[in-house]
């Protein structure tokens, strides 16, 4: 019993370091399993607060571009309004399968990084606005990002620019499915994979979201096609997609929490469990 | 003895803060990120408390890690750069360096120098490992870590000028 003390006595340097080097291993592998919710996330009180803070500073530095984007999108809301023949319909307009959203949460980027592979956003509403994982995030000019932790106050957005991120899409004209991923090279460009060689496609065609998955309603805008490449091994295009959002200047956004979301998880939870 | 106490611990919030103001969000050519905040455990006193400072580097990275979202990175790199320190003095100062009086915190000669690119080697290359480990870009990681490296050091000197106290 006393050598057992002595050695820990002797050696409490190394033990510390083993102990503190296998709780950052651990936090490290835990962060990369996908689906797993992360311990060490800027959502937090501490990290949020502070981001909140400089932000508010850095805010007034792009006022201007913010109130004319804000002025751009009213526009082009009003002139989709003016076209409809009846404005009231308009709601009704694509409500066949119920894909329309039925609330919509105004947020606030208050960080943003982009010069690294995985990149996340943090915005400065979370739990108590009913923000939960997994809902899609989009701004004026197209989609932004899927919400990945949340506090009460703040919640993380795992960027379209995070070579994790996997999200549906589709060519708008021919309605052929893809996934989006990104490969960490250009900020301002996604890539769209497996999509089929028979899809008839063109550089300059449009990309949208596509309406697999329950985190993005349908016919969001994502960007413009760039480059089209042949993968040689899985004869499926790759393609280069501009994106239409400047992800590395983003200020307000929007986070769409989809109505039939707990319905369809639950749904397919028990599919899978049966 | 409760000022070095003092020192420490205000340097600990002032380097912080200081990378997570400025630093953090001042980025060379779009990807080169300085990690000042590391001069923390380089200008450590030499005969400090050594379990004391594994625990505030632990701390230190744990930090950064909650700021930029990247797991466990930063407190792995910085705990064993934490606990490298008492080798890196060993090779730049000769192996009877806690006899000495060292500042560290002072005009820069060879030694000091070269401890200081020693220990942001060894926390870039760790970082680079873990990071190279998860995602399949090792060349361009490669890059991005070792252009780090160089503007890191730059950084630390910057400030090591900057904060030297004026004895006159």
């Amino acid at each position: 019993m006393q050598q057992i003390f002595n050695f820990i006595f002797k050696n409490s340097n190394r033990l510390l370091f083993l102990l503190l080097l296998s709780i950052s291993f651990f936090l490290t592998i835990q962060s990369h399993s996908f689906h797993k919710s992360k311990v060490i996330t800027s959502a937090n009180f501490v990290s949020g607060g502070v981001y909140e803070q400089i932000n508010e500073v850095r805010e007034y530095f792009n006022l201007q571009s913010q109130n004319e984007a804000l002025a751009l999108e009213n526009a082009r809301l009003k002139s989709i309004l003016f076209k409809t023949v009846d404005s009231t319909s308009i709601l009704k307009f694509k409500n066949l399968k119920n894909t329309l959203p039925d609330d919509i949460v105004v947020s606030k980027v208050i960080h943003n990084s982009y010069n690294v592979h995985e990149n996340f956003l943090t915005l400065n509403s979370g739990s108590l606005q009913g923000i939960k994982p997994d809902m899609g995030v989009v701004n004026n000019l197209g989609i932004v990002g899927i919400i990945d932790n949340t506090s009460p106050n703040y919640s993380t957005v795992i960027s379209i620019l995070n070579v994790k991120s996997q999200i549906n899409a589709k060519i708008k004209k021919s309605n052929h499915f893809g996934s989006l991923i990104w490969n960490g090279k250009s900020t301002g460009f996604v890539q769209l994979i497996d999509v089929p060689r028979l899809a008839a496609i063109r550089k300059g065609d449009t990309i949208v979201t596509g309406g697999q998955s329950v985190i993005f309603p349908e016919n969001i805008n994502i960007g413009t096609i760039d480059k089209i490449e042949i993968d040689d091994q899985t004869h499926y295009y790759t393609i280069n997609v501009k994106l239409f959002n400047d992800m590395t200047n983003l200020g307000h956004v929007y986070i769409i929490k989809s109505k039939n979301r707990e319905e369809l998880i639950n749904l397919e939870k028990t599919t899978k469990d049966e | 003895m409760n000022s070095t106490l003092l020192v420490n611990i205000s340097r600990f919030i002032l380097l912080l803060s200081v990378q997570i103001l400025i630093f953090n969000s001042m980025s060379f050519l779009g990807f080169i990120l300085p990690l000042p905040y590391i001069l923390f455990i380089i200008l450590y006193p030499v005969n400090g408390n050594k379990s004391g400072l594994l625990a505030a580097s632990f701390l230190l990275g744990l930090t950064m890690d909650f700021f930029l979202n990247s797991g466990g990175i930063h407190a792995t790199a910085c705990i064993v750069l934490a606990f490298m320190r008492p080798l890196l003095f060993k090779f730049s100062f000769g192996v009877s360096y806690e006899y000495q009086t060292i500042k560290i915190n002072d005009a820069l000669t060879p030694e000091r120098f070269s401890l200081i690119l020693l220990s942001v080697v060894i926390h870039h290359s760790t970082m680079f490992l873990l990071e190279a480990f998860q995602v399949s870009f090792f060349w361009d990681i490669l890059i991005r870590s070792l252009l780090s490296s160089v503007f890191t050091i730059i950084s630390c000197i910057i400030i090591i000028y900057l904060i030297k106290p004026n004895k006159r």
